[in-house]
């Protein structure tokens, strides 16, 4: 349809595919309709809503605690950070205080989650470059060992359900911080293994440096966040700009890009890695003893006052945002998530313009989607 | 962070700016403190692109964008929130609503998608989920359900339908629920 009225515009006939919803590079089920002038893009629509469930109506329906297991199912990779976004709004919401340790183990589980969903963006990057296989699976060996560490923190590997309004399930004992050091003090080795193997290499050099390429101006206005934003070389991370939690405390940085094309995203997330680390290492240290659970916190049958509240944390991915509002009842009245996914989707058309059919899929895996979460 | 105090500064400033802008704080009595502004829909774009614009809010970055439907109210309306963030100056947020005047037939709101794109996605989703127009939207289309699909299923008074027949692909188990469903229909065959 698409193809034949671009047709009369270009003189010639164009072809138009339909990518996905069942490929490889869509990273879960997502559909592009592209129109192509030989190997060129000159269309891109993105066809979402394959994984759609109404996860907002179903957490409307629940009580504000069982929403917290859902919340895992939003971004499937980073089940940790959904559920910070979301207990942090519900304690805006009804005015819950967070034990100090808790804050830290927060932290810490987080930076954790960053940890990996970089490590596991790059390998999925290379393995759409047409490195099969083996950058994948030495990230996936890193992964496995964090998530041996959820899973005994949590009891689940993906699906954590570990946070509470007013702090955190079970306590981490000293055993597991012994042990999270030595796989926090092993990732910077392997980091740099990574990137002796891969930064440097010619192929993804030439296939991602000049690719995709995303001027600030147009990624704040099209509400780009999180790396995306920060490789087209926008200073905003939400971890220095609110404070939330207590970040202000740890010293990092904020690594930027230069010209916002396929190469930065990759650089920007390489770096927030070294950065993660850095954040980790002070956390796992200076960890305080103390209660993990705020003692007048209410868990089952919590009534917030009515009114309404918007949080955000720096996830992954980028600005992950829930606005709860309350009613007086038991259920929220309205639950709404923000992902960041699908709204860094925004600008996919304008990256790909005038790119070759091959590079739309770099562009897409530079974005860093997860279907759970653009659907919802 | 924006509170109570400035609030009243800024809903001044807006209607200096904007003449005719009629604006109302809507408090919010929860510990976050967020209260909004409420804004009429005729002058919403032109309010968008003043704090957008304006060196001293310069609003560049409109990150949530989401409806409410307002059932319980007589009469009832249809609400769409804009949280507003400043990349530059690091502010907000600033919380800006667009009511409709009912929720049947004068449901058109103007789009903000012009000023800000990031609405883009996020209000056709909205038009999808709970059947808000958005004027002037560049592509107003179901983003979420299917294209075929009839009615706005995140409204308070959506019926979830129970005749499973309207499965892209009904199968064995599904047709047996719709049977159960139409028992004199089947009486009648």
């Amino acid at each position: 349809m698409i193809a034949e009225c671009c047709k009369a515009e270009k003189g010639h006939d164009l072809l138009e595919v339909s990518m996905g919803p069942h490929h490889p590079s869509t990273h879960g089920v997502f559909r592009m309709d592209v129109v192509l002038d030989g190997e060129t893009v000159v269309k891109l629509k993105p066809v979402f809503g394959y994984l759609h469930r109404n996860h907002e109506k179903i957490a409307e329906k629940n009580s504000y605690l069982a929403s917290i297991p859902y919340t895992d199912r939003l971004d499937y990779i980073c089940s940790m950070t959904n559920n910070w976004a979301y207990v942090l709004t519900v304690e805006k919401l009804s005015g819950i205080s967070v034990p100090e340790r808790s804050e830290y183990i927060r932290i810490i589980v987080s930076e954790l989650t960053r940890l990996f969903n970089h490590t596991c963006l790059a390998g999925f990057l290379l393995q759409d470059m047409g490195a099969l296989g083996t950058p994948l699976m030495y990230a996936f060996r890193e992964r496995e060992k964090i998530l041996d560490l959820f899973e005994a923190l949590t009891g689940s590997r993906m699906m954590c359900n570990y946070m509470r309004f007013g702090g955190c399930r079970c306590d981490v004992s000293a055993d597991w911080i012994k042990q999270a050091s030595a796989v926090v003090d092993r990732y910077s080795p392997f980091l740099e293994e990574f990137e002796a193997l891969i930064t440097g290499n010619e192929i993804l050099r030439v296939r991602s440096q000049g690719v995709g390429i995303l001027s600030g101006d147009l990624a704040v206005n099209a509400g780009v966040t999180g790396p995306m934003l920060r490789a087209s070389g926008v200073n905003y991370d939400i971890r220095k700009v609110d404070n939330y939690g207590l970040y202000g405390r740890f010293e990092f940085r904020v690594p930027l890009g230069q010209t916002g094309d396929v190469f930065d995203r990759y650089m920007v997330r390489i770096l927030e890695m070294h950065e993660s680390i850095k954040i980790l290492k002070a956390a796992l240290l200076t960890i305080p003893a103390g209660p993990i659970m705020d003692p007048k916190a209410k868990l089952r049958n919590l009534r917030p006052k009515t009114g309404e509240a918007y949080g955000r944390i720096e996830g992954p991915k980028g600005e992950l945002g829930f606005y709860l509002i309350s009613d007086g009842t038991a259920n929220p009245y309205r639950y709404r998530v923000r992902p960041p996914s699908l709204v860094n989707l925004t600008i996919l058309e304008d990256m790909c313009l005038g790119q070759t059919i091959a590079d739309v899929v770099v562009i897409l895996g530079s974005v860093d989607i997860v279907l759970g979460e653009v659907d919802r | 962070m924006i509170t109570m105090q400035t609030l009243p500064e800024i809903k001044v400033r807006l209607e200096n700016a904007v003449p005719g802008a009629r604006i109302e704080i809507v408090a919010n009595d929860s510990p976050a403190n967020q209260p909004s502004l409420l804004i009429d829909a005729e002058h919403g774009r032109a309010i968008a692109q003043f704090l957008r614009d304006d060196p001293e809010f310069k609003f560049d970055y409109a990150s949530n964008v989401t409806g409410i439907d307002w059932l319980g109210k007589t009469p009832g309306y249809l609400e769409a929130v804009y949280h507003l963030y400043s990349v530059a100056l690091r502010q907000g947020p600033l919380i800006l609503r667009l009511r409709t005047e009912n929720r049947s037939d004068k449901v058109t709101l103007p789009s903000l998608t012009p000023v800000w794109r990031s609405c883009e996605l996020q209000e056709r989703e909205i038009f999808d989920l709970y059947g808000i127009i958005f004027d002037e939207h560049p592509d107003l289309r179901r983003i979420l359900m299917w294209d075929g699909f009839v009615d706005h299923p995140m409204r308070k008074d959506y019926v979830e339908p129970d005749d499973y027949e309207y499965e892209p692909t009904p199968h064995d188990d599904v047709l047996e629920k719709a049977r159960l469903h139409y028992p004199a229909k089947e009486a009648a065959v």
